[in-house]
C-alpha cells in the first residue's frame, strides 16, 4: 500500500537481533544489563548471550531453529498460512504486512519437522519480534497442526515460546486459540507422547496460559520474563512495586513452575539428553 | 424498577416520574387527567422500545456491569434446588471469587460453578470482584473432575473481568491453573454447558467456559481484554473505550456471528436486573433444553464435537 512507502519502520533502538544478517549494520552491540560493548561476531558464538554477564538477547525464530536442530534437517510445515482479519479491524492487514516485511516471516511462529542429534521431532518456534510474538489465528492453527502432526506421526513435540500474549486485533478469536491448542494437547498427552517447552523472553499472557505451560517438561532460558499478566498491569492492580526478580525464569523455578533453567548454549544438549531418555530403554508394559 | 439508573434510560425515567406526578395530582385534586396520562403512557411505551430495543454495544457493556445485575449466586438460588456449596482447591485455599457445588436441576444432580461478584463493597472485597486467583480456577477444576467421576453434567456461569493479575496469583501459577482447566475441560466426560451471564473477560472467563453448549445472555459481553485496556494498548487512548467496544465485537450478537457462542438467551426489556425472576425463568428454560439435548448424545460424540467446536475457530488464508 502507498501508506507503507511513507511509513518508517518503528525502531526506537535498533537491536542487532531485530535486523536480519543480510542488512548492513554496526559491528557492536551494547548489553542492556551490564552495559558492556560487545562485538556482534562474539555474540554469534555465544548464541547471543552477553560474554560478560550472560544476558540473553532475544532471538528470532529462524536463528533459533538453526541453533537447535541438526543442520539441514528442518522441513517447514504450513509455511503459507497467513492471518485473516476476523474482526475487520482497522489497520490490521497493514500491521501484518509491515511485520512480514521487517521479519521476513509470515507469522509469529514457525513450525516443522527436524532432527535433533538424529532424534526426529516436531518443532515450533515463536518469534518475539513479529508483533511481539502475539497469538492470533495463525499461531493457534500452526501450533495445533504441529500437535496433531506429532500425534499422527508419534513424534516428540518441542515448542520454544516467546510471546507478549494475545493478538489484540483478533479479539475473542485470539482468546479461543488458547482452548484450541489445549484441546489438541489433551490428545497428545493421552497418546503418551513427549512434549517439551522452552520458555524464552518474554512468555506472557495467553501463550503462557495455554500451550507453554502444558508440557511434560518445561525449560526456561535464564532471566526470561515469564508470567500470566505483564509486570506493569500487576503494578497498576496492586499499586506497589514488584519484588526484585519477580516473574523471571529463576522465580518460576523457585515457585515450582519450570523444571530447569538452562543457558541457551546448553539447550540443544539438554534436549538431546531428554529425547534420548524418552526413546531408549522404556518399558512398554508399565 | 431499578434504583440505579443508567444514563441512557434517564429520559424514560423522567417521563415515568411525570406520569406518576400527574396521577398523584389528579387524585389529590379530583381532576380527571386520564387522557393526558394515557398520552404520556403511550409515549413512554414508545420511548422504552426505542431505548431498550436499540441498545448500542457500549450500552450493553453498562448493563453487563450493572451493580444490580443478577449473578451466579442469584441464578443458583432461582434455577436450582438443594444447592450445596463446596469449598477449596485442596492445595492452597478457598477462593470466594468462584462459587461451586452440587445441586439439582429438574431432579437431575448437576455440578454448578460460577464467578461470584459481591453485592456491596464488603462482599466485593471478600470475593475479589469476581476475579479468580489460581486457587479459584483449581477449585473449579476439582469440582469438574468430581462431576466427571459421578457422571454429573457441569453448568458454569461466567461473570468476571478476568483472572486476577497480582503478585500472589503469579507466585501460585495463574497461567498454569488456566491452561490446566482448558486442557482438562476439553476431555471432561460429562456434558458441559457454559453461560456468559455478565462479563466474560479473557483467560479468566475461558477457564470455566470450554463447553459443549456456550450460551450468552443478550446483554453479556465476552472479550480477550477489557475495552478500556484495548483502547490504551492499541490506541494509547483510554478515552476511546466506546470505539474499542465496537471494534472488539464483544456483544452476544457479534459472538454468535463469529461462531464463538451457540445461543443467545434473551433478557427482560432493559436488562436482567429489571426482572431477575423473569431472567432466571428464561435462562432455566434454555438450560433445560440444552441439557436434555446433550443427555441424548453419546459421550464420545459429545467429546468429538467439543473438540471440533474450538478446533474450528480461527481465520487465516493460505497466502
Ligand atoms: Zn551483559
Amino acid at each position: 500500500m502507498l501508506k507503507d512507502l511513507f511509513r518508517k519502520p518503528k525502531y526506537v533502538t535498533v537491536h542487532a537481533d531485530t535486523v536480519k544478517k543480510d542488512i548492513p549494520e554496526g559491528l557492536l552491540q551494547k548489553c542492556p544489563v551490564c552495559s558492556e560493548i560487545l562485538f556482534i561476531k562474539d555474540l554469534d558464538k555465544t548464541l547471543k548471550a552477553c560474554t560478560k554477564c550472560g544476558y540473553h538477547f532475544r532471538m528470532g525464530a529462524r536463528e533459533r531453529i538453526n541453533s537447535v536442530v541438526d543442520e539441514g534437517s528442518f522441513v517447514e510445515l504450513d509455511a503459507v498460512l497467513e492471518s485473516g482479519n476476523p474482526l475487520g479491524f482497522g489497520d490490521y492487514p497493514e500491521k501484518i504486512a509491515e511485520a512480514q516485511k521487517i521479519s521476513k516471516l509470515k507469522e509469529a511462529v514457525i513450525t516443522g519437522e527436524a532432527a535433533i542429534n538424529g532424534n526426529q521431532v516436531v518443532i515450533g518456534v515463536m518469534d518475539p519480534f513479529f508483533i511481539m510474538g502475539s497469538m492470533g489465528s495463525v499461531v493457534g492453527e500452526k501450533v495445533t497442526r504441529a500437535i496433531e502432526r506429532a500425534i499422527e506421526k508419534r513424534l516428540p513435540l518441542i515448542i520454544f515460546t516467546a510471546s507478549g500474549g494475545a493478538r489484540m486485533q483478533e479479539g475473542i478469536i485470539s482468546l479461543m486459540q488458547m482452548a484450541k491448542t489445549c484441546g489438541a494437547l489433551a490428545r497428545l498427552h493421552k497418546a503418551g507422547l513427549l512434549y517439551i517447552t522452552v520458555l524464552t523472553d518474554p512468555t506472557t499472557g495467553g501463550v503462557t496460559a495455554s500451550f507453554a505451560s502444558m508440557a511434560d517438561i518445561i525449560l526456561a532460558e535464564p532471566g526470561a520474563l515469564i508470567g500470566f499478566a505483564g509486570p506493569r498491569v500487576i503494578e497498576q492492580a496492586m499499586k506497589q512495586k514488584l519484588p526484585e526478580g519477580f516473574q523471571t525464569s529463576e522465580f518460576l523455578l523457585e515457585h515450582g513452575f519450570v523444571d530447569m533453567v538452562v543457558p541457551r548454549t546448553q539447550i540443544r544438549d539438554t534436549l538431546v539428553k531428554l529425547l534420548d531418555l524418552h526413546t531408549t530403554g522404556g518399558t512398554d508394559n508399565v | 424498577m431499578s434504583s440505579l439508573l443508567m444514563d441512557f434510560e434517564k429520559p424514560l425515567a423522567e417521563l415515568e416520574a411525570k406520569i406518576n406526578e400527574l396521577k398523584n395530582f389528579s387524585s389529590e385534586k379530583g381532576l380527571d387527567l386520564t387522557e393526558e396520562i394515557k398520552t404520556l403512557q403511550t409515549r413512554a411505551e414508545h420511548l422504552k422500545k426505542e431505548i431498550y430495543g436499540n441498545l448500542s454495544p457500549w450500552q450493553r457493556v453498562i448493563i453487563a456491569r450493572h451493580p444490580e445485575r443478577p449473578g451466579t449466586i442469584d441464578y443458583i438460588k432461582m434455577i436450582f434446588a438443594d444447592f450445596m456449596e463446596m469449598h477449596g482447591d485442596r492445595y492452597f485455599g478457598d477462593d470466594r471469587s468462584v462459587v461451586g457445588g452440587i445441586a439439582r436441576f429438574h431432579g437431575q444432580p448437576v455440578t454448578v460453578i460460577g464467578h461470584a461478584k459481591g453485592k456491596d463493597t464488603k462482599e466485593n472485597l471478600a470475593r475479589n470482584f469476581g476475579m479468580a486467583h489460581p486457587e479459584g480456577n483449581r477449585k473449579a477444576l476439582r469440582l469438574m473432575e468430581q462431576a466427571e467421576k459421578f457422571g454429573r453434567p457441569v453448568i458454569t456461569f461466567v461473570d468476571t473481568k478476568g483472572a486476577y493479575c497480582g503478585i500472589g496469583a503469579e507466585e501460585r501459577g495463574q497461567a498454569w491453573a488456566i491452561s490446566a482447566n482448558l486442557t482438562r475441560m476439553s476431555t471432561l466426560r460429562v456434558p458441559v454447558i457454559a453461560v456468559i451471564i455478565g462479563e466474560g473477560g479473557s483467560g479468566g472467563a475461558l477457564a470455566i467456559a470450554v463447553g459443549d453448549h456456550i450460551m450468552m445472555l443478550e446483554n453479556a459481553i465476552y472479550s480477550v481484554i477489557s475495552p478500556e485496556s484495548f483502547a490504551s494498548i492499541l490506541w494509547k487512548d483510554p478515552g476511546r473505550t466506546q470505539d474499542a467496544v465496537e471494534a472488539m465485537k464483544m456483544t452476544a450478537a457479534d459472538l454468535k456471528e463469529l461462531g464463538v457462542i451457540d445461543e443467545i438467551v434473551p433478557e427482560p426489556l432493559g436488562g436482567a436486573h429489571k426482572n431477575p425472576e423473569e431472567m432466571a425463568r428464561i435462562l432455566g428454560k434454555s438450560l433445560e433444553k440444552a441439557l436434555s439435548a446433550l443427555k441424548k448424545e453419546p459421550i464420545e460424540s459429545i467429546l468429538e464435537n467439543r473438540y471440533k467446536k474450538f478446533r474450528g475457530i480461527g481465520q487465516f488464508v493460505s497466502g
